[in-house]
């Protein structure tokens, strides 16, 4: 017979690894001793789980989301309790709004002391309640494997999310029974995969009357997984519609192909937020109204019916009213429409979809994201763009921080493949380049993972320089460099008159030196015409890289669409004249 | 036209563990909602169900939107609206004190009748009622006491089920 009766740290790394985990991002500390004690002790019972050891918790938690994106797995964390926890929480509100699945095991103070203010004691389930999909206090050693199994299915499964389980650190020595994941099953949590067949068909008789559809697809197509993507594909191609995407959904469908009308909302291209507004269908895969992509609520595509794939219930009608909701998960419910629209041989009407496509190429002659260039200074767009070119048959994986840098990486860099652009949406976290680049490192050690990184975002997790070296992932960080923090400067000179109120970031470090201080390769270019060497000096250096480009100071992020209007009043660049922005424009963010 | 601000009353169905009650209350309080009043107890003890009923003036719109914000919450089995317009039946129990004496004290006692309220403990200067039944009957008799010397009131909050043969 087997033998079950284990620690509760044994029980931790045996759950990992019948979870087939095999990589954790963590911080060790005094309520976590004993599971570090056990993971020292693993070579010895052959257990294959690898601990990447981080500079922060903030880094471990994004760490483990960049793993987990760029991967489709599920992203584990290890923390000690109180500032471990609290240190953790970003990355956990992060990964819950951008709906990424992790698993963060923390640490408590022995039972008895929980509730008496101990050292490094904090309310974890309670601080991090909100910040999870679910969290678990562990208070006796017999719920400890289930609760385990369970936080795993209900990370993973329905609307991804993390979830936190937090172990007293008395729980850990007790021994208790082990049962294994084949025998967990949550007793309530069941999230609907497949939608109402009626429904689908309501959805697809829209599709084939549409006369200016378009798809408007989001983050639920790549959690969804490869599955889902190959048959966005092929519905997108038997449709012939047009194609745009959010942030998160990019790479779903293939970026530099003819159907893909590029990013919409806030900083998308002109003709993907004037087909928004002028559409007569709205084919809402997998993302969630956004306010990013919005913009003014009222008068978002006014005259468009509009179908919703969502997981997610509670996304329906959430902020835009839906003509036919389909609850289900992507590929599930994209595999019966296919089927379904085959069968019942529906065809689309033509006519009107070659004349929209003639409408949405007059606005794609806008050009919206042409730029002037220099011979001299760096632009930032054509830094981006000759990256792009240059590493484009690399298979790279690109990580970001948030602002500009994060806007002109989504504009300018073109995705062949899904899981390939990780960056932090909805809650915008600067910091969070770094630690996720280090985390699709480790997940696709033979790959090119670059960090494309503002001067400023990068300083506020650049500890995990020391992960990179110490494990030998070779992550390249590739900084633009406008000595601002470019998108509150973007800001500020649109809606406070150009009072650039601490939006410069004076005594930047020598970034060169900064790499070398760390036992990385530092690069710095100033001019145009060193750019292309320079980069390939980057990627094929076999080690990690800080690249400072230094770019031209003054760049916006455009086209945009100011806060408070709708998609036809977009900026498109600087010469546009610039409209007063309204009182209430200027409260939103 | 300003939509319009009513009282709800929403049935949530939980799995009855640890912190499910403090994460029902932290999402309302957290996405800004108001609640009048809020019941929780056990109702299945071999599955370890509990119902927690909540009542929540806010629009039709604003309701729906915590209806689904509710389901998203993992022990959260089901999350229904059973107001009193949607076939809802609801209850509420009140204890209610009065201190008064003569010609009030009479009158406290013959309301009390008429509403089938029941006395539980009497001095000579007081009484305490206690009376079951919809909100408004209990709103409308602490309105009838307090000329009569209501003194303090304790309410368990509504509890609401379906009518009919509908099953949650």
């Amino acid at each position: 017979m087997v033998n079950n009766q284990l620690t509760g740290a044994q029980m931790v790394l045996k759950a990992l690894e019948d979870q087939q985990v095999d990589t954790i991002f963590g911080y060790p500390g005094g309520a976590v001793l004993p599971i570090y004690d056990e993971l020292a002790k693993t070579k010895e019972n052959n257990h294959q789980i690898r601990h990447f050891l981080v500079r922060h918790e903030q880094g471990a938690s994004h760490a483990a989301e960049g793993y987990a994106r760029s991967s489709g797995k599920v992203g584990v964390m290890l923390v000690t309790s109180g500032p471990g926890v609290t240190n953790a929480v970003t990355g956990l509100t992060d990964a819950m709004m951008d709906s990424i699945p992790l698993v963060c095991i923390s640490g408590q103070v022995p039972t008895h002391l929980i509730g008496t203010d101990a050292f490094q004691e904090c309310d974890a389930v309670g601080i991090t309640r909100p910040c999870t999909k679910h969290n678990w206090l562990v208070k006796n050693i017999d719920d400890l494997s289930r609760i385990l199994h369970e936080a795993f299915y209900v990370a993973s499964s329905g609307r991804p999310g993390p979830v936190l389980v937090d172990i007293p650190k008395d729980i850990q020595f007790q021994i208790g029974t082990y049962i294994g994941p084949e025998t967990i099953k949550h007793k309530s949590y069941r999230p609907k995969l497949k939608a109402n067949i009626d429904t689908i068909d309501e959805a697809l008789k829209l599709i084939s009357q549409a006369e200016n559809p378009i798809f408007y697809t989001g983050g639920g197509v790549i959690n969804s997984g490869n599955a889902a993507v190959q048959l966005l594909r092929e519905f997108v191609r038997i449709t012939g519609f047009p194609i745009t995407s959010t942030l998160q959904g990019l790479g779903a469908y293939p970026g530099d192909d003819e159907q893909f009308i590029g990013m919409l909302g806030m900083h998308g291209t002109y003709e993907a937020n004037m087909a928004m507004n002028k559409c007569d269908l709205m084919i809402n895969i997998g993302a969630r109204f956004d306010d990013r992509i919005t913009g003014k609520i009222d008068d978002f595509s006014p005259n468009s019916k509009k179908i919703h794939i969502d997981i997610d219930p509670s996304s329906i009608n959430k902020i835009v009213d839906v003509d036919v909701a389909l609850v289900g998960d992507v590929a599930h419910v994209l595999e019966d429409a296919i089927k379904l629209w085959k069968s019942k041989v529906y065809k689309i009407n033509k006519p009107s979809l070659k004349e929209w496509w003639k409408t949405i190429d007059k606005w794609k002659e806008k050009d919206s994201l042409k730029f002037e260039n220099s011979k001299d200074t760096i632009k930032p767009q054509h830094a981006i763009q000759r990256l792009y070119e240059l590493t484009k048959d690399k298979d790279a994986f690109i990580t970001t921080e948030v602002g500009q840098h994060q806007m002109w990486a989504a504009q300018y860099y073109k995705f062949a493949k899904p899981n390939r652009w990780i960056t932090s949406g909805a809650l915008g976290t600067m910091g969070f380049g770094l630690p996720a680049a280090i985390g699709a490192q480790v997940a696709h050690p033979d790959k090119l993972v670059i960090d494309i990184a503002g001067e400023a975002s990068i300083l506020m997790c650049i500890q995990e320089m020391s992960t990179a070296i110490q494990h030998k992932l070779p992550v390249k960080i590739f900084i633009i460099n406008n000595q601002y923090m470019g998108m509150v400067r973007q800001w500020q000179e649109l809606l406070h008159d150009k009072r650039y109120s601490h939006s410069y970031t004076d005594a930047l470090p020598d970034f060169v030196k900064l790499a070398e201080a760390y036992g990385a390769k530092g690069i710095r270019v100033e001019k145009s015409k060193d750019l292309d060497k320079a980069i390939n000096e980057m990627i094929d250096f076999d080690g990690p890289v800080i690249f400072d480009c230094v770019v031209d100071e003054n760049e916006n992020v455009f086209p945009m669409i100011p806060a408070g209007k709708p998609h036809n009043e977009m900026l498109l660049g600087n010469e546009t004249e610039k409209e007063e922005i309204s009182e209430e424009g200027k409260v939103l963010v | 036209m300003e939509p319009q601000i009513s009282k709800h009353t929403v049935s949530v169905l939980v799995d009855n563990e640890p912190g499910v009650l403090a994460r029902v209350i932290g999402l309302i309080s957290g996405r800004g909602y108001n609640i009048d009043s809020l019941t929780v107890a056990e109702v299945d003890a071999e599955k370890h169900i509990s119902r927690i009923t909540i009542v929540a003036p806010s629009t039709e719109e604003t309701v729906n939107k915590m209806i689904s914000q509710l389901e998203r919450i993992v022990p959260v089995k089901k999350a229904v609206n059973i107001t009193y317009e949607k076939q809802g039946i609801e209850r509420e129990m009140a204890l209610v004190k009065v201190v008064s004496t003569g010609e009030k004290r009479v009158e406290s006692m013959r309301l009390s009748d008429v509403f089938r309220a029941r006395v539980i403990d009497t001095t000579h200067d007081s009484f305490v009622f206690e009376l079951n039944g919809s909100p408004r009957k209990i709103d409308s008799f602490i309105d009838l006491m307090k000329p009569l010397g209501l003194s303090e009131v304790s309410r368990t909050g509504v509890v609401a089920i379906a009518r009919g043969t509908e099953k949650m």
